[in-house]
Order: C-alpha cells, then sequence, then structure tokens
C-alpha cells in the first residue's frame, strides 16, 4: 500500500548527498514502499534540508528487522559515552 | 504494427495553465489517425518505469502523455527525491490533478495524427486519480490500475489529501476498466465490489478484474510485487479494452 504515514523531526546535523555535504534540517520517517530495496515495503528514511530543496536528501530503505536493529544500535551508542558529552 | 516511436520530454499547460514537464511518446506510424492516453503515474512518480509504459502505448499504436505530477513541487528534482517532497506534503491535490490530466487531454486531442479520442490510465495512487479524472473529465476510456481511497476514506492519522470519491460514480463520462490484486489491503477486494455496485447502480458501463496471488503494484516489472501472470493477462485487458473505445 501507500501509507503515507510519517514522522517528521526538526535534527540538527550534516549528511552527504549527491552533490556533498550539506546541513540538515528536517528527518522524515516513514513505512512505506521502497524505490530500491527489493521489498515490498521498508523503513525509510530521508534526511532533510528543504530550504536547499528537493535534491537535499539522504535517503535509506531498510528492512523493519534492520530499522529495529538500528535504532537499538543508536541508543546503545549514545549510552555508551559519559553522559556530559551527549546532554 | 513497426513499434517505431518517437519519445521525449515537452512542457505542456496543466492545469491554470501552469507550465508542466511531461513526457510524450507517439507512434512513428503515420498511417490513419490513432487514439491517445494520458499516463498517471504511481507514487514513486514520474520515474523511468512509468516511462516505459508511456513508451508501451506508443508502441502498441497509441500516442501517450503523462505529466510529471510533482513538477511544481520539485522542478528538475530526480523523480525520487521529488515524490519524497511530493509525499511529505500529502500527495497531489485532486483540483491540480484534474487540471493537469485535462492540460494533457487537450494536448492529445490537438495531436497531429488524433481521432479525438482520449482514454487515461493510472497506477498505485493513479489509480483512484484516474478514475477521478474519468468523472470530472469528458474522456473516452479509463483504466484504474489498484487506485485505493476511491471507496473508503483513509487509515486515521495519514497525511493524504485524498478523500473517498465514490460519491463521483453518477458522473463517470466514460467505460471503466478495474485491474486489482486480490491481496492488495488499499483496495480491498470489498472495495472494489462496493465501487462496482455503485457504478451498476449508476447505469455506468465498467469491467473489473481481481487477479488471485497478486497485491498492489502488480503491474511494477522492477519491484517485488510483479506478478508476471496478472500483469501480462492486465495488459491483454488493457489492449481489448482501449481497441473498443479508443480505436478510430
Amino acid at each position: 500500500m501507500c501509507t503515507y504515514n510519517t514522522e517528521k523531526i526538526d535534527v540538527v546535523g550534516s549528511g552527504k548527498g549527491a552533490n556533498g555535504w550539506f546541513g540538515l534540517s528536517q528527518a522524515t520517517v516513514y513505512f512505506d514502499h521502497p524505490v530500491h530495496a527489493m521489498a515490498e515495503h521498508t523503513l525509510n528514511i530521508d534526511f532533510l534540508n528543504p530550504a536547499q530543496g528537493p535534491s537535499a536528501r539522504v535517503a535509506v530503505e531498510l528492512s523493519a528487522e534492520s530499522a529495529r536493529a538500528l535504532a537499538a544500535a543508536i541508543e546503545a551508542a549514545l549510552a555508551s559515552v559519559p553522559a556530559a558529552l551527549v546532554s | 504494427m513497426s513499434e517505431a516511436l518517437t519519445a521525449k520530454t515537452i512542457t505542456m499547460a496543466g492545469h491554470r495553465g501552469d507550465d508542466v514537464e511531461a513526457y510524450l511518446a507517439v507512434p512513428d506510424d503515420e498511417a490513419g489517425s490513432r487514439g491517445s492516453v494520458v499516463v498517471i503515474h504511481h507514487m514513486p512518480g514520474y520515474d523511468s518505469s512509468t516511462k516505459e509504459i508511456v513508451r508501451k502505448f506508443a508502441a502498441n499504436g497509441y500516442a501517450a502523455l503523462m505529466p510529471n505530477l510533482y513538477y511544481r513541487d520539485a522542478p528538475g528534482a530526480n523523480p525520487d527525491d521529488a515524490a519524497a517532497t511530493a509525499r511529505a506534503k500529502g500527495g497531489v491535490p485532486d483540483e491540480r490533478l484534474v487540471g493537469d490530466v485535462a492540460g494533457a487531454a487537450d494536448h492529445l486531442r490537438a495531436h497531429p495524427g488524433s481521432n479525438g479520442k482520449v482514454g487515461v490510465i493510472g497506477y498505485c495512487s493513479g489509480g483512484r486519480q484516474s478514475f477521478l479524472a474519468a468523472c470530472r473529465l469528458q474522456l473516452d476510456a479509463a483504466v484504474d490500475c489498484y487506485g485505493a481511497f476511491i471507496v473508503n476514506a483513509p487509515p486515521e492519522g495519514m497525511p493524504l489529501k485524498a478523500g473517498p470519491i465514490i460519491d463521483l460514480a453518477k458522473d463517470l463520462s466514460c467505460p471503466l476498466l478495474g485491474l486489482f490484486g486480490a491481496d492488495d489491503k488499499f483496495p480491498t477486494t470489498e472495495e472494489t465490489a462496493e465501487l462496482s455496485k455503485a457504478l451498476d447502480e449508476a447505469g455506468k458501463e465498467h469491467e473489473f478484474h481481481t487477479y488471485e496471488g497478486a497485491g498492489h503494484a502488480f503491474f511494477s516489472v522492477n519491484r517485488v510485487a510483479y506478478r508476471p501472470e496478472a500483469a501480462n493477462d492486465g495488459w491483454q485487458k488493457i489492449w481489448d479494452f482501449y481497441g473498443r473505445y479508443l480505436a478510430s
């Protein structure tokens, strides 16, 4: 299906897209048809800077299992460093 | 039929006269006059696989034109980036879609070799849009390939601008061919049966085919949803249908 369900968050950081590095301002997360991955649905994340146009985008398409593992790995990485560094 | 064709990107007048990028494919064979088809791309956008479908119509004797429905949202962007931008905005507004299809149909009617007949076909979100266009515009044949949210509203929380449009069934201007997958959840077989019933009640000519073992997007040759048996039969149904209503 075409879900259109989208989680949208503001982010601070940088991403590397087709034209090199750029500042990020937003990320969208949704479970829907992939463009490239060989699955009917994937967990898709777009890291964006809408002010720089549609091509300022870093995209990933992950299986649901991979996405959950990624979420856990992010939490684990953040938990493994001194709290003062990530506050 | 030689299957020789010419395909190119053009600028056409869309909704409210806006310049809209579009992909045009026309048979090289100049013999006689020909029918035309407006192709409405799927939600992933104005991509190479849908351009291949446009060329397929030309190889089979029809002039075909596909407006880039996301052109205003992301002019010049790659199709996947444009689709992501349009998606974040909740899809294409219905009024703009109808205006763009009207512009494409006018462009095709004015094209040399046109017999004046124009059909429409759409895939995925374009399936609903094909039905919408055929209810709002005077067309000659419409094909809906697994369009959802004609009968039921999108699930709560879905930021999609598209609402149910089954009440437009009474305004359908031309015969409708519906091609669906039995395993699809959007639309379900219950929804397509309800649409068929509404069309029966309105006295509107239509034929629906639902393929067992197929789900959403079974025509998409580059996706895992591809079901060759359903797609091959579906294409034959399309040629038969357009042959009846669009040929000279």
